[in-house]
């Protein structure tokens, strides 16, 4: 049994020990404090210079790590709560990004950016964002996301080899779940880059689910609930890969498709999806695509309050049971 | 005509042969910018350097082929004191067939061996404090070109801060033109640059001499300090944008504009032996208008054909 936080670390751990060219920058990720989630802990004292602890510079920070990128090494940069990454917008989107392709021939960027991030603990409206959807389109960069089914160091490898610029998601409430353990209802395998997760022998589901790492427990519970009180069966599709959005196994015989995205409301990765899907879906779905989102609002602290805006396992519950309905 | 060597000169005119086809090139690479854009034929925008042609030119000689150079708007002497192709250059402004980026980047973005530039104010010092990382101890050093301008964004200081820190060879030229875009830099700065290095404990050396022989004589050690130590330092040269900003949004006042001419570095070197400079400016204005007559009959460059 492993915790996500320690898989994560360790594959930091192993990714710096095979590949001298790469370098961690971010702020308080020295030992002893290890990060603010203790993500880092123990690779300052492993890798020394290669792992610095930096002042208070999100943009700064990302631009010293495509820097280093440009130079022919590799960077991971941690921003210490995604909020933070606006702060690093400009380095991202118009240096990294645009870099790749902008000389007119392709230059590789491996950066990589880890944002933690996502609400339900408290930390209130400046800490507890999902910014993907802010990132969603911009030409050069590809977005990936934590989830307990994907080995994270094969995601470092698959996004340093893509040699452009990625941002990796990480929801804090994952840090503390463990790894390749789910809910005991449900099996889950890998397509490609998917996780599929399904009840054994159940034959066709009647709705598909597809989220993002984040939610997925929410979404279990949810699914659990709805299958022992509903008595509806739905699978569930979770990407590593948010942007650009990969194929989707198995929806050519889904009666019905929702997309969960913890996101607030409006410009969503949940509506990128559906953008990709309906072409390929037009001629079968019953009825439009259900998109699942936070509310259109700042998360407040208050965890009662908190909780309203957040999307929650009562929520996709509700929606799914209202779109089957 | 004069012989090619010409290594007595007086100390007030210190230039050879090769420094002053340089500052003429741009010079003249730079006003054939500006005519072809009165004659339409090219797009988008341009940013001369007119004026300011000697610092490149100064700076230049004391980078190694290893350094890492970054650029900005205002790159293209920059690049051809670096990087003599004004072929590659101008196919890169005019999209044409041997563009240096396929005619993608044009003006402001340019990637060309060891020299980059970009058009976002700031954005290049942290990238080029994690370039200067990366070399740090190699004895190669990454220079940044920026204006006065430049130090009203934030990425400036965080660079500085981290390049202090890190003792990273960071040389960071300031072109203090007095001028950012039509705001002059008493409206757009409180302080000065050289309390603002020191602030982060940073080196600061002010240029005021536009003799590239005497600029080099002073910045030779400093630049050989940022090598070995390593160190960051701050270079302000004071100095005048001849031109405008991009192409015909002058709105300084012509007594400030005639200034700003009697400073510049032509006339003094013109006069100083005006048959070797006649000879020598106009063997550059030739080769431009070459290179402009060639560049023009090209075909369009093809997306993905960077040279």
């Amino acid at each position: 049994m492993t915790r996500v936080s320690e898989h994560l670390n360790q594959a930091l751990h192993d990714l710096m020990e095979s590949d001298p060219s790469v370098h961690l920058l971010g702020e308080d990720v020295g030992d002893p404090y290890g990060g603010a989630f203790k993500i880092t802990r123990g690779l300052s004292g492993r890798f020394g210079s290669r792992v610095r602890s930096t002042p208070l510079s999100e943009g700064a920070i990302a631009g010293v790590g495509a820097g280093l990128a440009l130079a022919g090494d590799k960077a991971i940069v941690e921003i210490m709560f995604a909020d933070f990454v606006a702060l690093a917008f400009d380095q991202i989107t118009n240096f990294a990004a645009k870099s790749t392709s902008m000389y007119g021939r392709p230059v590789p960027v491996p950066l990589v950016v880890r944002c933690p991030t996502g609400g339900n603990r408290g930390y209130g409206p400046t800490h507890s964002q999902n910014p993907q959807k802010h990132f969603i389109g911009v030409p050069g960069l590809s977005l990936f996301e934590m989830t307990p089914f994907h080995d994270v160091g094969e995601l470092f490898a698959r996004m340093f080899g893509l040699g452009r610029p990625c941002l990796f998601f990480e929801d804090k409430v994952l840090y503390t779940r463990q790894m390749f353990r789910i809910d005991d209802l449900f099996r889950f395998e890998l397509v490609d880059d998917v996780a599929r997760v399904y009840l054994d022998g159940a034959g066709r589901p009647d709705c598909t689910l597809v989220t993002h790492g984040g939610l997925v427990h929410r979404t279990l519970d949810a699914m659990r609930a709805l299958l022992l009180e509903d008595d509806l069966v739905c699978e569930l599709l979770v990407p590593a890969q948010l942007y650009p959005v990969p194929p989707l196994p198995g929806l050519e015989d889904a009666p019905h498709v929702c997309v969960v995205d913890d996101g607030t409301e409006g410009g969503t990765w949940a509506a990128e999806v559906a953008t990709a899907l309906y072409p390929r879906l037009w001629d079968r779905l019953r009825r439009p695509i259900t998109l699942i989102n936070s509310a259109d609002g700042v998360i407040p602290a208050a965890p009662h309050l908190e909780r309203e805006v957040l999307v929650q396992a009562d929520s996709i519950r509700a929606a799914v049971r209202e779109a089957l309905s | 005509m004069i012989a090619t060597a010409a290594p007595s000169r007086s100390p007030r005119h210190a230039l050879n042969d090769g420094d002053l086809r340089s500052l003429l090139l741009i010079r003249h690479f730079e006003r054939a910018l500006l005519r072809l854009f009165e004659q339409g034929v090219l797009s988008g925008t341009t940013h001369t350097c007119l004026g300011q042609e000697y610092i490149p030119v100064a700076v230049s000689a004391l980078l190694r082929d290893d350094d890492f150079v970054f650029s900005n708007h205002r790159g293209h002497g920059h690049f051809l004191a670096r990087h003599p192709d004004p072929h590659g250059l101008l196919a890169e402004i005019m999209g044409r067939e041997g563009a240096l980026c396929g005619g993608v980047g044009g003006s402001q973005h340019i990637y060309h061996r060891r020299f980059l530039s970009t058009g976002v104010q700031g954005e290049s010092l942290p990238v080029a404090t994690g370039v200067g990382l990366k070399l740090a101890g190699t004895g190669a050093l990454a220079c940044a070109y920026i204006g006065d301008g430049t130090w009203g964004e934030g990425a400036v200081y965080e660079a500085l801060n981290m390049a202090s820190l890190w003792r990273v060879p960071l040389l960071v030229v300031v072109e203090h033109n007095g001028i950012a875009q039509s705001t002059p830099t008493s409206a757009q700065m409180a302080g000065t640059i050289a309390a603002r290095a020191a602030a982060f404990g940073v080196r600061h050396h002010h240029v005021t001499s536009t003799d590239v022989g005497e600029i080099r004589q002073a910045l030779a050690p400093l630049v050989d300090a940022v090598r070995a130590e390593p160190s960051p330092l701050v270079v302000e040269f004071a100095t005048h944008r001849l031109g405008p900003h991009s192409k015909g949004d002058d709105t300084r006042p012509p007594e400030e504009i005639r200034r700003v001419r009697e400073s510049d570095w032509y006339d003094r070197h013109a006069e100083l032996d005006p048959e070797w400079f006649a000879r020598i400016d106009r063997e550059q204005r030739e080769l431009v208008e070459r290179v402009v007559a060639e560049v023009s009959a090209r075909p369009h460059s093809r997306s993905g054909g960077a040279a």
